[in-house]
């Protein structure tokens, strides 16, 4: 019986041919193809930017090797040595920096609405979130230069300065740029996608679970919190997605972060650099190959840290779901 | 399926029968309007972007393009000649000149950068010396009331506060002449920092362009930055005075900076040279002889080929378009110049230029007749 249900599979291959050929080619198909290929052609699209990445740091790469990532110099005019040490730290740090003032807001807005808000209420803030999200970043910078950073001078850094300037990450001067400016910015581009994703993901939590713990007694406060564990895996993924908004964020750091190169800024108030910023500032005036090839580099390096983010986030995903769905089966 | 079959069909047929319609017009009638593309350094944008609108007024059949993307960017569409004509703040390097074979240099206006600083209770005339300023970069002044300082400033109210240094985060041209003054200035700079339009800078935080400069300055007392002549003055910031060989502190002003041009224009190359040594600021800085040069003044340049027909786009009629544009921007487009912040051409680049697009041709033939 199994025999004769599976055919050997080149005889498969030739009916199924044939079957194609003997049918008419009807928009089903037509439109099967046309979707497929326009999701088929984002494997070229990413081999096309990976290739287009090697090749073109191609110089850098054979000239500096793996010192590129662990040099901490970046000299254009007189030894022409490029690393970029301190834009992975920096570009790492800073998102950092994001996430952790970002992610806390952005549950609770996430909570609220799912939980807590009246449906308007929860419309009307819905809608202003989303609009953050549609804010071009170089209005940030603008506004970060303009308004945020005289105010975070004038009223928070100095009086943190006066109150923790003991804790060794708030000594020095005060230009009000910088890194936990950039940090601050940085947060307030995520808490949109992070916010959007996690009410989401809180409000598909089927009422059974609420229902289930309300039963047991729990209060208000500990039914959320068995919402967010059982959400838990699409938090996880919001947080990586925003993370990832965070590492690639250009425009508005570049404005704000102060640019030092330097490995280790003095402070959390003084400048440091990122790997996008540093593309966007030099790369149009960047007047010899090895120069381009380098920050090209910086380009590809980028890339490979986007990559690994959404691979772990991937696999963070899955891991959580397989529990989840466990928890369900028990 | 059908329903879908009786919507696509039309429309692509329709789509079919207006295209060849578009596409049959579009290869009959003879193209009448000329255009020609440049591309590169972001200074001269405003004035090349004017001259593009004053000089499609006088000739409506003619259309220039500029694309403001950055010297560097400039230099490589030109030498890979997507661009008609490029525009750069520096002159090709001896490798970019050998890259671009047949280039001709064109300076077409000129440029200065000043220095700026917010010190409370003093507006602009501050002085400074090469040799201070090249310390005050390198982290060496670290206080407004150094010595150094209060020596050319005794009258001054200078606080005993640090001094916060800016710099240009963006590669740029202004960068570029601001790094050649200090390396000509101090051996130090020269050694350590260097000429580049980005730099490895030893002190100081930087800002995305003149706008970013002069906001970290703006709300920072006690800051000091460098931004180009017609950004400073248009916003009224307050600059310093910059000694020259004479020993004279020169505010920085058009007059200034044409005295500057010119006395550095005694020895400028022919056009189809080398012009990677030329610079203003060299050539002034130990001129003891230029009485009222500013001496952190720099040339723009736009680059031709000499032989325009290497140009994969080119033809006949638009390389004597570009030719005639060219001789225009040199003559009234210079009447345009002040009013834009500006330095108009002294005579003699004016006539070292003449004798430049005199040189272009195309298929060899001499293109400007006049």
């Amino acid at each position: 019986m199994k025999n004769l249900r599976k055919p050997a599979f080149s005889n498969n291959l030739t009916s199924k041919i044939r079957k194609i050929f003997r049918r008419r080619l009807t928009g089903d198909d037509a439109f099967k193809l046309l979707t497929m290929s326009f999701a088929s052609s984002i494997f070229i699209l990413l081999g096309l930017m990976i290739y287009e990445l090697v090749r073109g740091s191609a110089l850098s790469i054979q000239k500096f090797g793996i010192n590129f990532l662990t040099g901490t110099k970046w000299d254009p005019a007189i030894s022409q040595v490029f690393g970029a040490f301190p834009l992975i730290l920096g570009t790492l740090v800073t998102s950092a920096i994001a996430l952790f003032i970002g992610v806390p807001i952005s549950l609770g807005i996430g909570l609220a609405l799912s939980e807590y808000a009246p449906r308007r209420f929860g419309i009307v803030i819905s809608f202003l979130v989303e609009l953050l999200a549609a804010i071009p970043s170089v209005i940030y910078g603008l506004w970060g230069i303009f308004i945020l950073i005289p105010f975070l001078r004038n009223n928070v850094y100095l009086g943190l300065q006066g109150i923790l300037g003991f804790v060794p990450l708030f000594p020095g001067p005060i230009y009000g740029g910088g890194v936990l400016t950039s940090g601050i910015i940085l947060a307030i581009m995520i808490i949109p996608t992070v916010s959007a994703i996690s009410r989401d993901v809180f409000s598909a939590v089927p009422n059974a679970q609420r229902e289930a713990v309300i039963s047991l007694g729990a209060t208000k406060w500990e039914t959320a919190k068995t919402v967010m564990s059982y959400a838990r895996a699409g938090v996880i993924s919001a947080i990586i997605l925003g993370l990832g908004r965070a590492i690639g964020e250009t425009m508005a750091v570049t404005m704000v972060i102060g640019n030092k190169f330097q490995v280790l800024p003095g402070s959390l108030f003084d400048g440091w650099y990122t790997m996008a910023a540093i593309i966007a500032n030099e790369f149009t005036e960047a007047t010899y190959d090895l120069y381009v090839n380098s920050l090209v580099e910086v380009g590809l390096v980028l890339f490979f840290i986007a990559l690994l983010n959404n691979v772990l986030a991937r696999l963070v995903v899955w891991r959580a779901l397989r529990l989840v769905r466990g928890i369900a089966r028990e | 399926m059908r329903t879908a079959y009786k919507v696509i069909i039309p429309i692509v047929a329709i789509a079919v029968i207006v295209g060849s319609v578009f596409a049959y017009q579009y290869f009959q009638t003879p193209r009448q309007t000329i255009s020609i593309n440049g591309a590169g350094a972001t200074f001269p944008f405003p004035l090349i972007d004017k001259w593009a609108a004053e000089y499609h007024k006088i000739n409506p059949n003619i259309q220039i393009n500029y694309q403001s993307i950055g010297s560097g960017g400039g230099i490589r569409q030109y030498t890979v000649k997507t661009v008609d004509f490029g525009a750069s703040d520096a002159p090709l390097t001896e490798q970019q000149f050998a890259n671009a074979t047949n280039t001709l240099h064109i300076p077409e206006t000129i440029g200065g950068v000043v220095p700026t600083y917010n010190l409370p209770g003093t507006s602009s005339g501050l002085r400074f010396s090469g040799e201070v300023l090249a310390n005050i970069f390198l982290g060496e002044i670290t206080k407004w009331n150094d010595t150094q300082l209060k020596t050319l400033n005794p009258t001054a109210n200078l606080p005993s506060q640090d001094i916060l240094v800016v710099h240009r985060s963006d590669g740029s041209g202004t960068t570029y002449v601001w790094t050649n003054y200090l390396s000509d200035v101090s051996s130090q700079w020269r050694t350590t920092v260097g000429k580049s339009t980005s730099v490895n800078w030893p002190t100081g935080i930087g800002g995305k362009g003149n706008e970013g400069v002069t906001g970290v300055v703006l709300q920072n007392p006690y800051s000091i930055g460098y931004v180009e002549f017609i950004y400073a003055k248009n916003n009224n910031l307050p600059w310093g005075f910059v000694q020259n060989a004479v020993g004279e502190f020169v505010e920085p002003s058009l007059q200034s900076f044409t005295t500057a041009s010119s006395a550095a224009a005694v020895t400028l190359p022919k056009g189809d040279q080398s012009w990677s040594s030329v610079s203003i600021v060299d050539s002034i800085v130990n001129n003891t002889q230029a009485t009222g040069a500013y001496p952190i003044t720099s040339f723009t340049y736009l680059l031709v080929y000499k032989e325009l027909n290497v140009l994969p786009s080119m033809n006949q009629d638009e390389a004597k378009s570009l030719v005639q544009f060219l001789w225009w921007a040199i003559h009234n487009g210079q009447n345009y110049s002040a009013d834009l912040a500006y330095v108009p051409l002294p005579q003699q680049v004016v006539a070292n230029d003449e004798a430049t697009i005199r040189m272009i041709t195309f298929n060899g033939q001499q293109l400007y007749t006049g």
